[in-house]
């Protein structure tokens, strides 16, 4: 009777949970309430399905458990039963499966206006480059990247020199405008994650990654990377500012080209590789040459 | 309807009579031992004490998530060398070889009613290859800069460079060594395993009469054959990536300011190779639970497993689509997007083959006499949890939900539902079922109460409200869950509480181990077939089994492994091995 009991219990409780406890999503902050939509479309199904399969359970304990006398049915099968269930769950996939995939085609069909951006991360911070005046992003390459030039922009590209290059600090963002996204690592796998934007890619280094959306409030946004990237994966944060129109224009006025900071007069001022500072903290031995680039 | 079968159409197949290998001495008959039955035995203690390797890990992580910062000894490096040790020992070195290597090895030759398995002398190789894997993982905590924490998944490049624990040390190369010696081993198990239930069945045990337990594990072996090739490959790349500079998974890197030498590689070739193995390795887990929760199911609520031709044809199909889902652990890792149409839609596809073993799951409880044995309660769980965790799946499945909840602590939650917790319950359950078989005494049942009350529920309120701090979007494999915006200070109780159940149900298997241990000697004595079982394994005239199984005549199989409560017949059960007409036996044809 305890397991009728518990069984029962479970479902209650996960609905109840589901239903009260304070842990859920993020209030969205990007077009892609698509998503949610589809969430909670899959919540609705999988919460029938789960519900009725285990209370289904309870009610067989309850009712064929063994008492004196007892004996089971012998039936091996039920064609027509086994068909009907069959339907059924074919039906219930489907269910999901439509919805999922109509909204994944609008999350891989970048619309023809969205405005390019640069996401470019490194053990274990994000820089970010937007367009300059031609709206072209120029050419990169990992085999560029040097201290003066840390995030690999092809040095001879005329598309790059007036590329905005927003170096280990916050991004900013107009409200109401398509972004691409484009995502490019120097080092290991990262991800580009904003759990308000609801979207996130990994990028890989040798690879340009990328996905789109458009912000739909102003405020202030965590980016997480969220994929292991090592040991400083959990400090690496990032911060993208959506703001309206003239605040973005005001903060774009301020940042400074690719040609600005690779002008002479900058070129001491290098810092150190950033992944060093935080890997001292950590401990690590950032310094030890690999064995590999001795051979 | 079925067609009805006449009690004496045994098939004329002869199988003839092995030469069996006969120990001389205690050492071949304890310890280089080549019968299966010893064999497994070993393999499940191996694994056993490997998995608590694991477990204490798994509590070490729980500390720092739920008390963060408290723990000085758990620096973000030690973290990661224990999630990336946990979650490899539970798949690989406990779950797999538990499964293949100790149930595989224990019922194969007892249930198809072989005498042992068809390459006796390769079967102990297995095991020793095996514990060599064990012991080279082991070495790697001893070795200077501890062992890899890259995550269980080992993606390239972090796997093998500075940032990562153990990148540049020993630690990577110990664990990639490892499982290359691992999957050598498993493949003289796995061929074994194959050949035996193919060839080694006895006279009238056609394929459509072998019990469930035996199509489960017998399907998982054959992937795990096709799969681990894939890993295997992998491992040697990463090897020579590490140690001999090669480029394969290693494109053009600048690493901490300096340019490496590598150039070209493609990172996400390892995963899609990762995962062309890691996908059906999740089914080589499940599989085998599959097949013997049915057979507990049947047992116990002593009624025919409902749908026998479907629950074997289900088995296949979930076996056969599972190698063409892979890509559904990489939506967004970057590869094509429209890559996701198709591994979203096969990937859902397979949860008609899936449910439909549900349902004949639940179908088989209906209208039975169900005893509530301690193996039926953790078949009850199992199917809780697994129905639980398999829905879940059809969220992360679907490629568009699974952006937002990918690499988040969901995604920690539906596969240790689904993978963890599921296929364990089953082995609690199939070890409550089968220690009166190994040792002739049963469990004490008032420890397996408490047992299992302790890990079923402890563990789905580990799991179920975990699921939701993924939804908020707190990442998986973070360190620290500081200085972070979305992180609110009630998810930080609801970690702390998670922790502390954690320690709960694992101190619960303290307690089962000490059973295990205990009832050896203390048991109540069982007899041959205390569960009365139809089953060959429960027919031998010696309890435990001696060495060949069967005595001097193997048994001959007159009728399918499920003939619970025949109408007409005397008891309500008819073994597998009894020949006579006692009703129109209604077994599928």
């Amino acid at each position: 009777m305890a397991v009728v009991l518990v069984l029962v219990l479970i479902v209650v409780g996960s609905v109840l949970f589901h239903l009260l406890s304070p842990w859920w999503w993020t209030p969205i902050a990007s077009n892609w309430d698509y998503i949610d939509n589809t969430i909670i479309i899959s919540f609705w199904i999988t919460g029938i399905v789960f519900a009725a399969v285990v209370l289904f359970m309870a009610y067989c304990v309850f009712r064929f458990r063994h008492r004196e006398g007892n004996r089971a049915v012998y039936e091996p099968e039920n064609k027509r039963l086994e068909s009907w269930l069959m339907i059924v769950t074919a039906v219930g996939v489907t269910a999901l499966l439509v919805p999922g995939l109509f909204v994944w085609s609008r999350f891989v069909t970048v619309p023809s206006d969205a405005t390019e951006v640069e996401v470019v991360a490194q053990q274990w911070q994000w820089s970010f480059r937007l367009p300059g005046k031609d709206g072209k992003l120029g050419t990169s390459d990992t085999r560029d990247v040097t201290a003066d030039n840390p995030l690999g922009v092809a040095p001879k590209d005329p598309n790059g020199q007036d590329d905005v290059l927003v170096e280990a600090a916050d991004l900013h963002l107009p409200i109401g405008k398509p972004i691409k996204v484009l995502l490019r690592s120097i080092d290991v796998l990262h991800d580009f994650y904003i759990p308000e934007f609801r979207a996130k890619m990994d990028m890989i280094p040798g690879s340009v990654t990328y996905f789109w959306f458009t912000p739909t409030r102003t405020g202030t946004f965590q980016v997480l990377c969220a994929e292991l990237c090592g040991q400083g994966h959990p400090l690496m944060h990032g911060v993208v500012v959506v703001d309206t129109e003239q605040d973005y224009l005001a903060w774009l006025g301020q940042q400074q080209t690719f040609a600005q900071l690779s002008a002479p007069q900058q070129s001491g001022s290098a810092n150190q590789p950033p992944g060093k500072i935080i890997a001292s903290n950590l401990g690590v031995a950032a310094n030890s040459k690999l064995s590999r680039s001795a051979q | 309807m079925v067609d009805v079968t006449p009690a004496d159409a045994v098939p004329p197949a002869e199988v003839g009579e092995v030469e069996l290998y006969h120990p001389h001495s205690w050492w071949t008959k304890y310890v280089f031992s080549q019968d299966a039955k010893v064999i497994a035995v070993q393999y499940s203690a191996t694994a056993t004490a490997i998995g608590l390797v694991a477990l204490v890990l798994s509590w070490l992580m729980r500390l720092q998530l739920g008390f963060p910062g408290t723990f000085d000894f758990i620096t973000p490096e030690a973290y990661y060398q224990f999630i990336t040790m946990h979650g490899m020992i539970m798949v690989i070195y406990l779950l797999t070889a538990l499964f293949l290597g100790g149930f595989g090895n224990y019922l194969i030759p007892l249930m198809v009613g072989a005498r042992d398995m068809v390459f006796p002398y390769v079967n102990m190789l297995s095991y020793w290859v095996y514990l060599l894997a064990v012991l080279v993982l082991v070495s790697s905590f001893f070795a200077p800069g501890g062992p890899t924490g890259a995550g269980w998944t080992l993606y390239p490049p972090q796997a093998i460079m500075t940032g990562t624990p153990g990148g540049q040390d020993w630690g990577i190369i110990l664990m990639l060594s490892s499982l290359i010696l691992f999957i050598i081993g498993f493949t003289m198990g796995g061929l074994n395993y194959v050949v035996t239930v193919l060839q080694g069945r006895t006279r009238g045990m056609t394929l459509m009469r072998l019990p469930l337990t035996v199509w489960g594990i017998f399907t998982a072996t054959v992937m795990a054959l096709l799969a681990f090739p894939a890993l295997f490959v992998a491992c040697v790349m990463m090897l020579l990536d590490r140690v001999l500079g090669t480029s394969f998974f290693m494109p053009a890197i600048v690493e901490m300011g300096t340019q490496l030498q590598h150039n070209g590689g493609s990172p996400i070739l390892f995963q899609h190779l990762f995962w062309f193995f890691g996908h059906p390795e999740v089914y080589i887990v499940a599989l085998p639970a599959f097949g013997i929760v049915s057979d507990l199911i049947s047992t116990h609520a002593r009624k025919n497993i409902f749908g026998y031709r479907m629950m074997v044809w289900a088995i296949i199909a979930i076996g056969a689509l599972s190698f063409v889902v892979w890509a559904h652990h990489m939506y967004v890792s970057g590869m094509h997007p429209y890559f996701g149409f198709f591994f979203a839609t096969t990937t859902l596809i397979i949860a008609v083959p899936t449910a439909i073993k549900v349902y004949n799951w639940v179908l088989t409880l209906w209208r039975g006499d169900i005893h509530l044995t301690i193996p039926m309660l953790f078949a009850l769980a199992f199917i809780v949890t697994f129905v639980n965790g398999g829905l879940t799946g059809l969220f992360l499945g679907n490629v568009v939900v699974d952006v937002p909840l990918s690499d988040t602590m969901f995604v920690v939650a539906h596969f240790h539902m689904v993978m963890g917790v599921a296929p364990i319950l089953v082995i609690f359950g199939a070890i409550y079922h089968w220690y009166p078989k190994v040792t002739g005494r049963m469990l004490d049942e008032t420890l397996g109460k408490f047992h299992f009350w302790v890990t079923f529920l402890g563990a789905y309120l580990i799991f179920f409200p975990m699921h939701y701090l993924g939804l908020m979007g707190i990442p998986r494999r973070y360190a620290e869950l500081t200085d972070m915006t979305i992180m609110t200070e009630s998810a930080h109780h609801l970690n702390s509480f998670i922790s502390i159940m954690a320690f709960i149900v694992g101190f619960a298997q303290m307690v089962f181990l000490f059973n295990l241990i205990w009832s050896i000697r203390h048991g109540r004595e069982a007899g041959g077939n205390p569960w009365r079982a139809t089953t060959l394994e429960w027919q031998t005239p010696e309890t435990p089994p001696a060495h060949g199984n069967f005595g001097k005549e193997l048994p001959i199989v007159y009728r399918w492994a499920y003939d619970y409560s025949v109408p007409g017949a005397k008891e309500d059960f008819i073994p597998q091995n009894v020949p006579g007409d006692f009703a129109p036996s209604r077994e599928p044809a």
